[in-house]
Parts: structure tokens; sequence; C-alpha cells
């Protein structure tokens, strides 16, 4: 019992060493220059971001001006896009969609990636790289097929034919299972002994201790469907079914773009990405830290 | 009555086979310790004991069933794992609430069993922390914790105590030994540690390259070996080995010495002879060796001598007391009862 202590007390210990270190230490060159990189990094990451806003902030007659602050700033297209009654419609087939293929997505990728990693069956390997060699096929090469094979089955212009390409993917199976080798199979087979069965194993087990892998995973994915254009661009026909990316390129008419639209569209889009961003971010800090006291 | 029994059992890895043929009973309540070189196959025929590792021909009986078609879960078995297995995820109740998964228990007579063992395991006020804020011999005792509860008729252990530290090594030895004979299951025990074998087991099951050396009481493995591997494995510093030369009720040894073994001998017939270190006494009276000290390592009560002579060097073990120094010129001698013969080209000790 006095062992915790000790062993509590380490860590602390170091860490008033490394700040300690860190203060006295004055800044050289290597590190100005470091900070200088990053510094035009963050800038480079969050100049559009900034663009868009700044847009969407903008009379139409303003947007080709590069001007970062609007001349007369306006929330004038926030109320337009809010109060046209597609937008909600967009937002929430956008929310169904990527809620419905994340959850797939964590559910069968780390089902099938638990599987090739942990079970030795015949055909093992030749199944994974199976899955591995269809990350080299383009979706630009897929989306012809999908068609097809959508509209052979009656899918086209339905949530069902919008996820179904994505409902499970080859890079989600491959993350999950370098993960789940991280995973000592000890664990495995204390619970194998203590009679839980290999579903339960995978469940109650194994999944919990790949939380940051299913937190990237998630995020990665809802990201990807939330922002996804092309598939649900061509499976969608009637503008109820579209989802935001779709409706919002369809702003304006024939001649003229809205861009100002388009921008305070994407603005409004992006809360739910950093909803869901700030939620499974967590679990990956977290994890890490767990992993460090593991040891 | 939950006696264990392994009937002819092999192991391959594919062409390979790592265990040729183990037999084996063991009684209920027994303790009985597997030891043995890495890779001998301690592990191999512990995890088909439990269930974990397919059997490639043989049987193994738990009580009055053949285990060898049943899942880890219906063996009536337990196991603790070198590296503990405990899930991080969950407190130490949880923990050991794992172990009765499938145990037809109501929930309150499930947390009066999970109460009880963590008193028995003086864990009680640790119980809802993460194996995270555990010392490395808490985590171990969660572990037993976790088999202790299901009440198995068998507890099968892995190398648990190889990550702790030799103090707290000892200390959960003694207190593994003690939960034994307070709960009585029986308990197989694998280790590499010949300390930690003879200290535990009421048998030794003695291991290498998956055949077994030899079945026995720590004082029979230990005062009568079966063979050279088991004379030089158990105890320490190990047996000296000396090549000798039989000659009726005589024996030669490479030095040209002469001595009465109390035993006959064929005459002509080359003999390995072994003597522990702790038998050796610097004396003058019948001395096998005899040769100078070159090296001194003092242990307090008793101090180790390396003795270089004409017939290579031994280790005996003398009183920490005795006051030889390096450069002595010793005579060790031993009685004729302390002395050990194997063939030399079966390495099969003479009776
Ligand atoms: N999964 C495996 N595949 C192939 N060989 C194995 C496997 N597991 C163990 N072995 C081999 O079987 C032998 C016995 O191993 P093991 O039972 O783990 O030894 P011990 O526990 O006594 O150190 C070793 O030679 C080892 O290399
Ligand atoms: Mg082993």
């Amino acid at each position: 019992m006095t062992a915790v202590s000790d062993t509590s007390e380490l860590p602390s210990v170091k860490a008033e060493t490394v700040l300690s270190a860190r203060s006295r230490k004055p800044a050289n060159l290597g590190q100005i220059l470091r900070w200088l990189l990053l510094f035009l990094g963050g800038l480079l990451m969050i100049a559009p971001i900034t663009y868009m806003i700044s847009t969407s902030l903008k009379w139409p007659h303003e947007i080709y001006n590069v001007n970062l602050i609007p001349e007369e700033p306006t929330i004038e297209n926030y109320t337009y896009v809010l109060e046209d009654g597609r937008f909600y419609l967009w937002f929430i087939n956008s929310i169904i969609i990527a809620v419905i293929t994340t959850v797939s997505n964590l559910f069968f990728d780390s089902l099938v990636g638990y599987t090739l990693c942990k079970f030795r069956f015949p055909g093992r390997y030749i199944v994974f790289i199976a899955i591995l060699s269809t990350l080299m096929i383009p979706t630009e090469m897929l989306v012809i097929p999908w068609y097809m094979m959508s509209q052979s089955f009656g899918w086209l212009d339905s949530y069902w034919g919008i996820m179904f390409p994505g409902l499970m993917t080859a890079f989600g199976t491959f993350l999950m299972k370098q993960f789940f080798e991280s995973v000592p199979d000890d664990f495995l087979e204390a619970a194998r002994i203590d009679g839980l069965n290999e579903f339960q194993i995978w469940w109650k087990i194994a999944m919990p201790l790949v939380k940051p892998a299913l937190a990237a995973l998630a995020i990665f994915v809802f990201l990807g469907n939330w922002t996804a254009f092309l598939w649900p661009l061509i499976v969608t026909n009637s503008v109820e079914m579209y989802t935001v990316p779709v409706g919002l390129s369809g702003f304006g008419d024939e001649v003229d773009v809205a861009w100002e639209l388009i921008m305070t569209g994407a603005a409004i889009s992006t809360l739910p990405t950093l909803v869901v961003f700030l939620i499974f971010q967590r679990f990956i800090i977290r994890g890490v830290v767990m992993a460090g006291l593991k040891g | 009555m939950a006696k264990l029994s392994l009937k002819k059992l092999t192991k391959s890895y594919g062409k390979v086979e790592v265990l040729h043929g183990i037999d084996l009973d063991v009684d209920d309540g027994e303790f009985v310790v597997f030891v043995g070189p890495s890779g001998c196959g301690k592990s191999t025929s512990l995890r088909m004991i439990a269930g974990l590792e397919e059997i490639t021909s043989g049987e193994i009986w738990i009580g009055d069933r053949k285990v060898n078609d049943l899942e880890p879960k219906d063996r009536d078995i337990a196991m603790v794992f070198q590296n503990y297995a405990i899930y991080p995820h969950m407190s130490v109740r949880k923990n050991i609430a794992f172990g009765l998964w499938n145990a037809p228990l109501s929930k309150a007579e499930k947390a009066a069993r999970i109460e009880e063992v963590a008193r028995i395991l003086d864990m009680s006020e640790l119980l809802e922390r993460k194996p995270s804020q555990l010392s490395g011999g808490q985590r171990q005792r969660v572990a037993i914790g976790r088999a202790m509860v299901r009440n198995p008729a068998v507890f099968l252990f892995d190398e648990p105590l190889s990550n702790l530290d030799a103090q707290l090594r000892t200390q959960m030895r003694l207190e593994i030994k003690k939960l034994h004979q307070q709960v009585g299951n029986t308990i197989i025990f694998v280790t590499h540690d010949q300390v930690e074998a003879m200290t535990l087991a009421d048998r030794i099951v003695i291991m290498k390259d998956g055949h077994i050396q030899q079945v026995g009481t720590p004082e029979d493995v230990f005062h009568a070996p079966a063979n050279t591997f088991v004379a030089q494995f158990i105890g320490a510093p190990s047996m000296n080995m000396l090549k000798v030369t039989g000659a009726g009720d005589e024996i030669s040894l490479s030095s040209g010495v002469k001595m009465q073994p109390g035993r006959q001998t064929q005459t002509g017939r080359p003999l390995l002879l072994g003597v522990r270190p702790d038998d050796l006494s610097v004396d003058d009276q019948n001395p096998i060796v005899t040769g100078k000290v070159v090296v001194r390592e003092p242990l307090g009560s008793e101090t180790l001598i390396y003795v270089s002579g004409p017939q290579g060097e031994i280790v005996a073990k003398v009183p920490g007391k005795s006051g030889v120094k390096v450069g002595d010129e010793v005579k060790l001698g031993a009685t004729p009862e302390a002395l050990h013969f194997f063939d030399t080209e079966t390495g099969d000790a003479l009776v």
C-alpha cells in the first residue's frame, strides 16, 4: 500500500524538474524558427476558415473584395439560410447519414479488424490483403458501379443509397486491426476463462481498450461523411434528399453562384464537426494518458 | 474430488513437437509446481490444462471428467497470468466480479463473495480503485482474487511472481502458500525459479525440452535427483560434477585421487560423481578434491569458496566463520551418503 504513494510521487517530481529546466533556458534560434514555422502553419490552417466567416458576413456586392473585415457587416445571410426550410432538411439528412455511418463503421470495422487480428483461421491473410487492396481503388472509379447497383436495387435518392458505400471502410478495418495488435492476448484469455463468449470478449474487454482508436475513427468517419460531395450529388435527385454540401452547392441561380450564402451554410455546418471533435478528442487524450500509467 | 490427470499429453506446433507425452497425476488439494528452464514447455502444459491451447494428443482429466473438448469456462479452473491480465478499464471490484461471470448466483451472493475474497486477500479498501492506481503486488493480488472468487477445482498459476521485485516476490510466495493452506484447492504453479519451486511445492515436476525429468517432493528431487539435469537444476549453487572411473569398491578421480564411495562400481567404467557445495567440508580425512581457493563469496552465515585443482573448479559452501581465505590450500571431502553417481552417457542416476 505504501508502494502506491511512492509511485504517485514520481511523476510530480519529474514534472517539476522539467518545468524549471524549461523556464531557465533562454530561447535559442532553433526554438524561434520552430515557433515561426508553427505560426505559419497555424495561419495557413486558419485562413480559409476566416475567409469563410468573413464572406458569410458580407453583402453580395462585396464578396470579391479580399478584405477580411466586411465594410458593412451583416447577418442577413444567416437569417436567409436559417429561414430557408431546405437548409434544415439537408442538415438533418447530413446528421442522420453521418451518425449512422459513423456508428456502423465503429461497430463493423472494429469487429472485422478484431477478427483478423485475434483469430487464426485459414485464409485470414488473403482476406486481409483483399480488404487492404480495395484502398487502392479511387472513389471516382467506383461511383459508376455504385450508381448502376443503386439503380437496379432501387436505392437511388434514398438514405440507404447515400450511405451504403461507406458503412464499412477498408481503412477503418485496417486501423482497428492495427490497434487490436496492442491489446495483449492475456486479457482475452483471462476473459475466456472467466466465461465470456467471444462476442462479449470483444465488446467488454477489447473494445474499451482501444477507445482512443475508436475516437479517432469516429472523428475521421464523421468528418468524411459530413463533407462528402461527389457520391451524394450523384445518387440524390430530389432537393429533400440532399445533404448539406450538395444543397449548398446549388445556392444561387444558373448564372450566379451565391458565395455569401454558401459560406454561411458552410460556417453553420462546421458546428456539428466541432461538437464531434470536442466529444471524441477527450478520449484520444485520455487514452494516451492511460497508456502512460500502465507501464 | 478434484484430481487432475495428464495422460500421454503431447503438443505440436505445426510439425514441431514441443511436449512429448506428459503423464502426471495430481491429488486433490495438492500444490504441484512445474519447473524448468525457459522454453521447456511449462506454459504450454498449463495452457492446455486451461483449455487455451489445443491438445495434439493425449488426455486431460479434471475430477472424473475428461476435459479435452470442454471450453476453458467449463473446466472448473481459474488461471493467474504472469503479467496479471487484470482488465485496466475496470475497478478492482469489477475485475473480481468477472471471475463470477457465469456463476449461478444472485447479485447479493456475488457481492458477498467478492467482499469475502477481498477480505482474505487483505484488499477490502482497494475495491473501488482502478488497476493503474495499484502497485505490482496489489495488481497480482487482484488477479489472484479474480481466480479465487470462482473457487475452482484447480488453480493454474503461470509464473505469477516473476514480474515482482525480489522482496515482494518472497512476500507473495509466502502469501500464496498460506492461501493454499487456507482454501485447499489443487494448485498447478509454473515457474523457472527453483527456489520458488522448492519452497511452494508439495511435489515438483521438473521439465526439460518437453519431457518430465522427475516428479517428487522437494526433498526427493534435492536428495535423490533422477539425473544430472535435475541434480544441477535444483539447489544453488549447482551440484559439482566430477569425472571419475569405477574400480570395484573404489573410484579414482582424474586427479589420481582414489576413494571409497561405500558402494560397488564397475571397474573401468567412466562415471560422473556429483556432490553438492553444501555437503563439502574443509577436512583432510578423506579428501575428494585438493586445490587453491580462487574466489570467496561471503553470504553471511555461509561463505562460498571456489576451489581450483587438478580436476577443475568446484564450489563449496562453508560456514561463514570458517576463516578460509583466497589463496588457501584446502582439502574438500564429503561423507559417502552425500555422493551421487550418474551414468556418463545418459546422465541417469545410479542407484
Ligand atoms: N504459439 C507457438 N508457436 C510455435 N511454437 C511455440 C508457440 N508457443 C510456444 N512454442 C514453443 O514451445 C516451446 C515451449 O514453450 P513454453 O511452454 O512457452 O515454454 P516455457 O513456459 O516453459 O518457457 C518453446 O520451444 C516455444 O518456442
Ligand atoms: Mg512460460
